[in-house]
Order: C-alpha cells, then sequence, then structure tokens
C-alpha cells in the first residue's frame, strides 16, 4: 500500500492506559500513519485525533481520573476528532446510570454495558458497512456494549441485527466491536480520510 | 455469526492488557477490586497463601461463591479448575465464567493429560514454566499464557525465571533456520506448527500474562517490563496491610510501569506488602509449579 502524502503530518493519539491501545497504534501503522500513546495531559498537544480503546469502562475511568486526565481531555474532546471503540464507546456518550463509569456526553445515546452477556456471548460476523467499504467488514464483539437512546442527529453506518454498532456524529465516530482486533484498517482509514482529514 | 473462533477467546485477553487481575474470595473483596480498578477478578474460595498453609486437596469453588461474585461486579470474572478435570471446567462454564484458569493452585485431577481446551467455548488461561510447555496448552485450546511463578508465596524469583526462560526459547527459535525446526520441535516437546509460528513472529501465538508471586507496585513493573502484557495479582493484595492502597498502585504500576518516577509515587507508604516465603522454605513436593508438564 503506498502512503498517502496527507498522512505523513499526522499523528493520531491513542489513550494507553489499559486495553487494545496497542493494536490501534498497529491499524495506524499498517497505513502509514504515526500514532502516540497518550498518557499525561501534556499528550493531547502533541496530537491531531484521538483512539479510545477497547478495554475495562470501570479501570479507564479510574485511570483517567486519578491521572488528571478526564478534564484536558473533556476539554480537548470539544475540537479534537475521536474514535472510540467498545468501552471507548461507552466513554464517549452520554452518562450511563452506572457510577463507576465516567462518560463525556460527545455523541447523543446512552450505552448499555455487556448488553449481549458475558464472554460465552462474544461472537465475530461479518458486516455491511456500504458507505464505508466495498467488501464486508470482518467484525470481534466482545462483551459488547448496545448504543440506547440514539438521537436523530447520530447516523448509523452499519446494523447488526436490530442494532446499530458503528455511529458517527460530526467527528465522533465510535464502534462497539473491535475494528483494532482485525487485520482490515477499512474502518481506521475512514476515520482518518474522512473525519481526520476533513476536520482541519 | 460465530463464537466458536480463537479471535474471540484471545479478543478478551487483548481487552485487559495493561491491567491487574485480582484473586478474591469474597463479593466485598471482589467490589475492592473493582473500586481500584481491576480488568477482571478471579474467583476463589481461599488465596493461595492459603491453600498453602491449610494444605488438604484444593477444589474448583462453589458455584454459589461465583455467582455472588458474578452479582457483585461488571468486570470479567474467572475462575480456576484443577489441571485435567474438565467436568469441573464444564461446570465452570455453565455458570458463564469469563475465562476459566486451568490452575496448578489447586490439587491437579489428572496427572497425564490437560483438558482439551478446544472443545470449550469460554476461554482458557494456563499456566506455564516455559516456552514448550506454553505451546503445548496452546496447541490444547488456552488462549491466554502466564508464567506460573510460585502462587501464595509473595516472592517474584519463580516468575521472573520462567518470564526470561520463555523469552530467551523464543529467541532462540527465530535464530534457527527453517530445517533445524522440526529437530527443536521434537526436542521441546511441543506442536511443530506452534513452533514454527514463534520462530517466524519472534513471540506467542496469544497474550502473555504474568503471575505468581507478584506482592508491590515495582514487582507487577518488573514482570511488564520483561514482557509481560497484564499482571494477575493472587494473595498480594488480600494479605498486605492495606489491601485498597495496594490494590490502587498495582493498576497504576501496570499503566505506568516504564516511569521510575512515576513508581516511587505510586509506591509510597503502602503499608506492609505480604509477608511472603523465600523458595528454601517450600519442601520440593509442596511447589505448586511442577504440577502439570
Amino acid at each position: 500500500m503506498t502512503i498517502r502524502p496527507e498522512y505523513e503530518d499526522l499523528t493520531i493519539g491513542v489513550v494507553a492506559l489499559q486495553g487494545s491501545f496497542a493494536k490501534h497504534a498497529f491499524s495506524m501503522g499498517k497505513l502509514g500513519i504515526k500514532s502516540r500513546a497518550v498518557r499525561e495531559p501534556a499528550d493531547l498537544k502533541l496530537i491531531d485525533a484521538l483512539i479510545l480503546p477497547g478495554g475495562e469502562s470501570t479501570t479507564m475511568t479510574l485511570l483517567l481520573e486519578n491521572e488528571g486526565l478526564w478534564e484536558p481531555m473533556n476539554e480537548a474532546l470539544e475540537t479534537l476528532p475521536v474514535f472510540g471503540t467498545c468501552a471507548g464507546a461507552i466513554l464517549l456518550g452520554q452518562q450511563i446510570d452506572d457510577e463507576r463509569v465516567r462518560c463525556f456526553n460527545k455523541i447523543d445515546y446512552k450505552a448499555e454495558r455487556n448488553a449481549y452477556g458475558r464472554q460465552i456471548e462474544s461472537f465475530s460476523t461479518a458486516l455491511v458497512i456500504p458507505s464505508m467499504l466495498d467488501h464486508d467488514f470482518h467484525a470481534i464483539f466482545i462483551r459488547a456494549p448496545k448504543f440506547r437512546d440514539i438521537k436523530p442527529n447520530v447516523m448509523s453506518l452499519a446494523v447488526f441485527g436490530a442494532d446499530p454498532v458503528l455511529l458517527r456524529q460530526g467527528n465522533v465516530l465510535v464502534a462497539s466491536f473491535h475494528p483494532e482486533l482485525t487485520e482490515d484498517p477499512g474502518i481506521h482509514k475512514y476515520f482518518v480520510d474522512e473525519i481526520v482529514l476533513k476536520s482541519r | 455469526m460465530t463464537n466458536e473462533l480463537f479471535e474471540v477467546k484471545t479478543g478478551l485477553a487483548e481487552m485487559l492488557k495493561g491491567g491487574v487481575i485480582m484473586d478474591v474470595t469474597t463479593p466485598e473483596q471482589a467490589k475492592i477490586a473493582e473500586q481500584a480498578g481491576a480488568v477482571a477478578v478471579m474467583a476463589l474460595e481461599r488465596i493461595p497463601a492459603d491453600i498453602r498453609r491449610d494444605g488438604g486437596i484444593a477444589r474448583a469453588s462453589d458455584p454459589k461463591m461465583i455467582k455472588e461474585i458474578q452479582r457483585a461486579v461488571s468486570i470479567p470474572v474467572m475462575a480456576k479448575c484443577r489441571i485435567g478435570h474438565f467436568a469441573e471446567a464444564q461446570i465452570l462454564e455453565a455458570l458463564e465464567i469469563d475465562y476459566i484458569d486451568e490452575s496448578e493452585v489447586l490439587t491437579p485431577a489428572d496427572e497425564a493429560n490437560h483438558i482439551w481446551k478446544h472443545d470449550f467455548k469460554t476461554p482458557f488461561v494456563c499456566g506455564a514454566t516455559n516456552l514448550a510447555e506454553a505451546l503445548r496448552r496452546i496447541g490444547e485450546g488456552a488462549a491466554l499464557i502466564r508464567t506460573k511463578g510460585e502462587p501464595g508465596t509473595g516472592n517474584i524469583v519463580e516468575a521472573v525465571r520462567h518470564m526470561r526462560t520463555i523469552n530467551t526459547e523464543m529467541a532462540n527459535l527465530s535464530t534457527m533456520r527453517t530445517d533445524e525446526l522440526m529437530a527443536a520441535a521434537k526436542k521441546m516437546g511441543a506442536p511443530f506448527h506452534l513452533v514454527v509460528q514463534v520462530a517466524k513472529t519472534g513471540k506467542l501465538p496469544v497474550p502473555n500474562f504474568s503471575a505468581g508471586g507478584i506482592a508491590t507496585p515495582a514487582d507487577a513493573s518488573l514482570m511488564m517490563q520483561l514482557g509481560a502484557e497484564t499482571i494477575f495479582v493472587g494473595s498480594g493484595i488480600f494479605k498486605s496491610e492495606n489491601s485498597e492502597a495496594m490494590a490502587k498502585a498495582i493498576v497504576q504500576a501496570a499503566t505506568f510501569y516504564d516511569k521510575p518516577d512515576k513508581l516511587a509515587e505510586i509506591s509510597e507508604g503502602l503499608g506492609k506488602a505480604m509477608k511472603g516465603l523465600d523458595m528454601v522454605e517450600i519442601k520440593p513436593e509442596d511447589r505448586m509449579q511442577d504440577r502439570g508438564w
């Protein structure tokens, strides 16, 4: 794959407190895009967009708060394009009714944690994402959330059964599954081409 | 749609990376663990230090206790079965445990065979002391490997030995010519296709965690700098003077394992870590790491 010249001066921040952050950095690397681990507030000044990875939303909430990252990140997300997967998607939505998790209210839904059940209900499936890819996307769902109370201003890009699983609202992109676990960087590419580059 | 696929099993382990999995024996302890930032809890009746002290046969936990812990927390709940005891594993699967640990901490049920883990939808974690043992477990279907260390000792020396051994053996494989790998597999007693895979990639085909003797934030940092992607803490938390502070500190240490300044802050004023055991105090027949093969 040839690297697009527009990618050269981009740096995508990946919140690297816990979870699948290394996999997201690897997905960006496949596109020839640099990434930077975000573990303290100063890191937020050095990036063009942010990824909130999969992991445990309770653990991430605690680490974000303990490290003084929650407030600066909340502020940065007013303008910074962001992509959240699974736990990251839970955190980007409206505040859920669970005091163990603190949400950023950047996209209009409430996530229901572990909505498919425990690990034994985890699965993979082929998703059709017509506005994004000319091929099916192999999607891995791990103790995945469902998006509830989705407002009309939120665009659904893919569904599994009756449930929207890939959503966009302005500069915010979220997946209830894990594109970072798949070889195919197609969704990461969409995030960069359609959101990050167009917001500059 | 399918959920038998191996990637779904290793996928959960990917989500646990950079985190701490804590042994808990009650719903109250499970809540403390979750509030301290644990990415998962291991539900068991007695922590390894107490199993070691009490003696007798250590078996899988009472389903009632496991269910109470599942109800108490929202993070994944793991549980242990005896090595080779596939009926205990079937029961844990029926309870919808998120990960089954086929563990040397419990008394082995089969001296010859480990569980055929491909038969289960629930993913398995298994301990290993060297690369061949890790690859045999992966061959049987383990989706996650951890060092065995010496459980219940608060002594990191065995976990270090196991992690360094696995690293050295992987490095050795990656320097070999392809025509040497069959002989290597024969000598190691490991599945050939996995030997080839490690030789090519230089790493295990599943996530690589560490357990057995981790008692302080510095221990967690040490294991992660040696290549562990996540830390299991058994007795180290609830045998320490201030469990809540120790739990929180080890969680932070798993994130900032490569930042000594930060670790110095994290390690301050935690109270006494668990007392621990020197390896010379343990009789050879009491070594848990020698269970399984």
